[in-house]
């Protein structure tokens, strides 16, 4: 599967309170949370964002809450995919369980500058940037990952697993 | 065939006789936890599974802290599918406003955690029973939705780093800044996916109160799990409270760790950090003039009997500054009631502060306490990013009780000292 679109860069350390405020935790209506995404690390991203549209950080992203609201908003807004240098271990968890694809790449993250256009084989992590030529190999995801990505997330791979 | 406590743990609830750093794991889970933000969309996942039932009614838990007692129409709504959620179940473990706490002041008050569980909890503080000797994390809603349907979760055993505190505590410097010390040494996401285990004497002689703080916040060093090993402390602690059979383990003392850091606690100073992530904390003597609008002093963090009391120690006798609110949250009801008895609630009212009902409320920005453009706040919480307890341009800075409570009376951070 190919995700193609313009890039979103943000800096290290971006928090589930930037990404999804707590004020608006009082519903998990994705659509609702969708408005509100990445409202306080940059108030007018919800509506400049375009679907397909990709989300470039540096290091740490996700870091903070639990709340899977987080990458809910992300994937609801319609963002394809996230890339950053590395994620918090419980965002990390969170966007392969609800289907979010995520990237590790400290060199993109690095590279890629805001506005760009990437194209990122999903299947082989290789991330193009469009703008530039340059490529990059995203870290492999684990055998165990994978497997739930194949279902279509974690309750699809528990359901086959109950049955 | 050494192993750290977390390995060993692990190994015990995955079925195994060891169990070696970055392997993944299929672990039995002794109790999950949800609240009312994260307990609705796993309830809805759960729902998809298609079981007929949860893993275990007994060890299910349920606990609407964040935005209770309800602050608006949705947030009932939240609260009202967790309700009905434990009344379809007949879940015995679920809490409700006037006979609950805050969920990591609560569960091992009743009993709920103990020494050597597997637990884990849609909420990233669920780091927090590491204190007692248990392998305890946060997860998201959907491994939440998961593990109570099939009462066991896959884990990567992360690798240890051993934090050693040699030395004796100064006075008024507890658990809270000997973590948001290591936090500041090592940052944010110093511990990213692996185990914090604290140790050394200063951890010896640190109260169950002071290791609740310290593990609470192994997540804003991106850590997996916090843990201390069980001792005399976690014993007097858990007996008669427990509720399930529980078991000390201890690292062994040949155990592989990624890292060994160690401090000199004697050469801490009650810390404090700035905005806008727990990394930047400094000494109390570096901090300079600040002057604040608002003071929280409570939490899953620092909202326990030891807390109050230091809080109440600094406090008496004096007033809140006329600039300053000072909001006190104590964590679950039978703190609130012993803070009564011991006439801790009247020390804190007499001087001008505000006492709330057990919730999150102002922690993460919920309710009872919002911050305006341009306000700083210091707070015995856990996080203090942007926005966190309020307007994107408000501040929060945080501390330890004690600071807080001196910085209440003057206006401005401060140390205990300057106001006794």
């Amino acid at each position: 599967m190919e995700l193609k679109g313009k890039v979103w860069k943000f800096g290290a350390d971006v928090d589930t309170d930037a990404i999804i405020p707590a004020r608006y935790l009082n519903t998990s209506d994705p659509g609702e949370l969708a408005k509100h995404c990445m409202e306080d690390a940059d108030p007018g991203f919800p509506a400049k964002v375009r679907p397909g549209d990709i989300i470039v950080a540096g290091k740490n992203f996700g870091c903070g809450s639990s709340r899977e609201h987080a990458p809910i908003s992300i994937k609801a807004a319609g963002v394809s995919c996230v890339i950053a240098g590395t994620f918090a271990r419980i965002f990390y968890r969170n966007a392969f369980n609800i289907g979010l694809p995520i990237f590790e790449s400290p060199e993109a993250a690095a590279e890629v500058n805001e506005g760009e256009e990437l194209a990122v084989d999903a299947d082989t992590g290789v991330i193009t940037n469009l703008t530039t030529g340059k490529q990059y190999t995203a870290t492999p995801v684990p055998p165990f990952m994978q497997q739930i990505i194949a279902a279509g997330g974690l309750i699809n791979y528990v359901k086959e697993k109950v049955k | 065939m050494s192993m750290t406590i977390t390995e060993k743990i692990l190994a015990a609830h995955a079925g195994r006789k060891r169990v070696s750093p970055g392997e993944l794991i299929n672990a039995r889970v002794d109790l999950t936890l949800g609240n009312d933000i994260t307990a609705p969309v796993a309830v809805r996942e759960f729902e998809k599974i298609g079981v007929a039932g949860v893993f275990d009614r007994e060890r299910v838990a349920l606990v609407p802290d964040h935005f209770t007692p309800n602050k608006d129409i949705k947030s009932a709504g939240q609260v009202a599918i967790l309700r009905e959620f434990a009344r379809k179940h007949d879940l015995p473990n679920f809490f409700e406003v006037g006979r609950m706490g805050i969920e990591h002041c609560l569960l091992p008050e009743q009993g709920l955690v103990g020494p050597g569980d597997l637990i884990i909890g849609a909420d990233s503080h669920t780091c927090t029973y590491g204190a007692l000797g248990a392998f305890s994390t946060g997860v998201g809603s959907t491994d939440l939705a998961a593990a109570i349907a099939l009462g066991e979760i896959w884990l990567k055993v992360p690798e240890t780093i051993q934090f050693v505190f040699e030395g004796e505590l100064q006075p008024w410097v507890g658990g809270k800044d000997l973590i948001l010390h290591v936090i500041g040494d090592i940052g944010v996401d110093g511990a990213r996916y692996q185990a914090m285990e604290f140790a050394g004497p200063a951890i010896e002689n640190l109260s169950m109160d002071g290791r609740f703080t310290m593990c609470n916040m192994a997540i804003e060093a991106g850590g997996k799990n916090g843990i201390v090993a069980p001792d005399e402390k976690t014993r007097a602690f858990v007996e008669g409270r427990c509720r399930r059979p529980y078991r000390f383990y201890r690292s062994d003392p040949d155990a592989g760790y990624k890292e060994v850091r160690r401090y000199d606690a004697s050469r801490i100073e009650p810390q404090v950090a700035f905005p806008h992530l727990p990394e930047n904390s400094r000494p109390i003597s570096d901090v300079g003039n600040v002057e604040i609008q608002q003071v929280v002093i409570g939490s899953c963090t620092n909202g326990r009997m030891e807390d109050l009391r230091e809080a109440a120690m600094v406090i008496k006798g004096k007033k809140v500054h006329k600039n300053v609110r000072l909001i006190i949250f104590p964590g679950t009801q039978e703190i609130y009631l012993q803070a009564l008895r011991e006439g801790l609630i009247e020390t804190l009212v007499e001087a001008g502060g505000a006492v709330s009902t057990p919730t999150c409320g102002p922690c993460l920005g919920g309710h009872m306490g919002i911050l305006a453009a341009g306000e700083r706040c210091v707070a015995t919480t856990n996080r203090n990013f942007v926005g966190r307890m309020g307007h994107t341009e408000s501040e929060v800075y945080l501390s330890n009780p004690a600071v807080a409570a001196a910085s209440a009376v003057l206006g401005r951070i401060a140390g205990p000292m300057e106001v006794l």
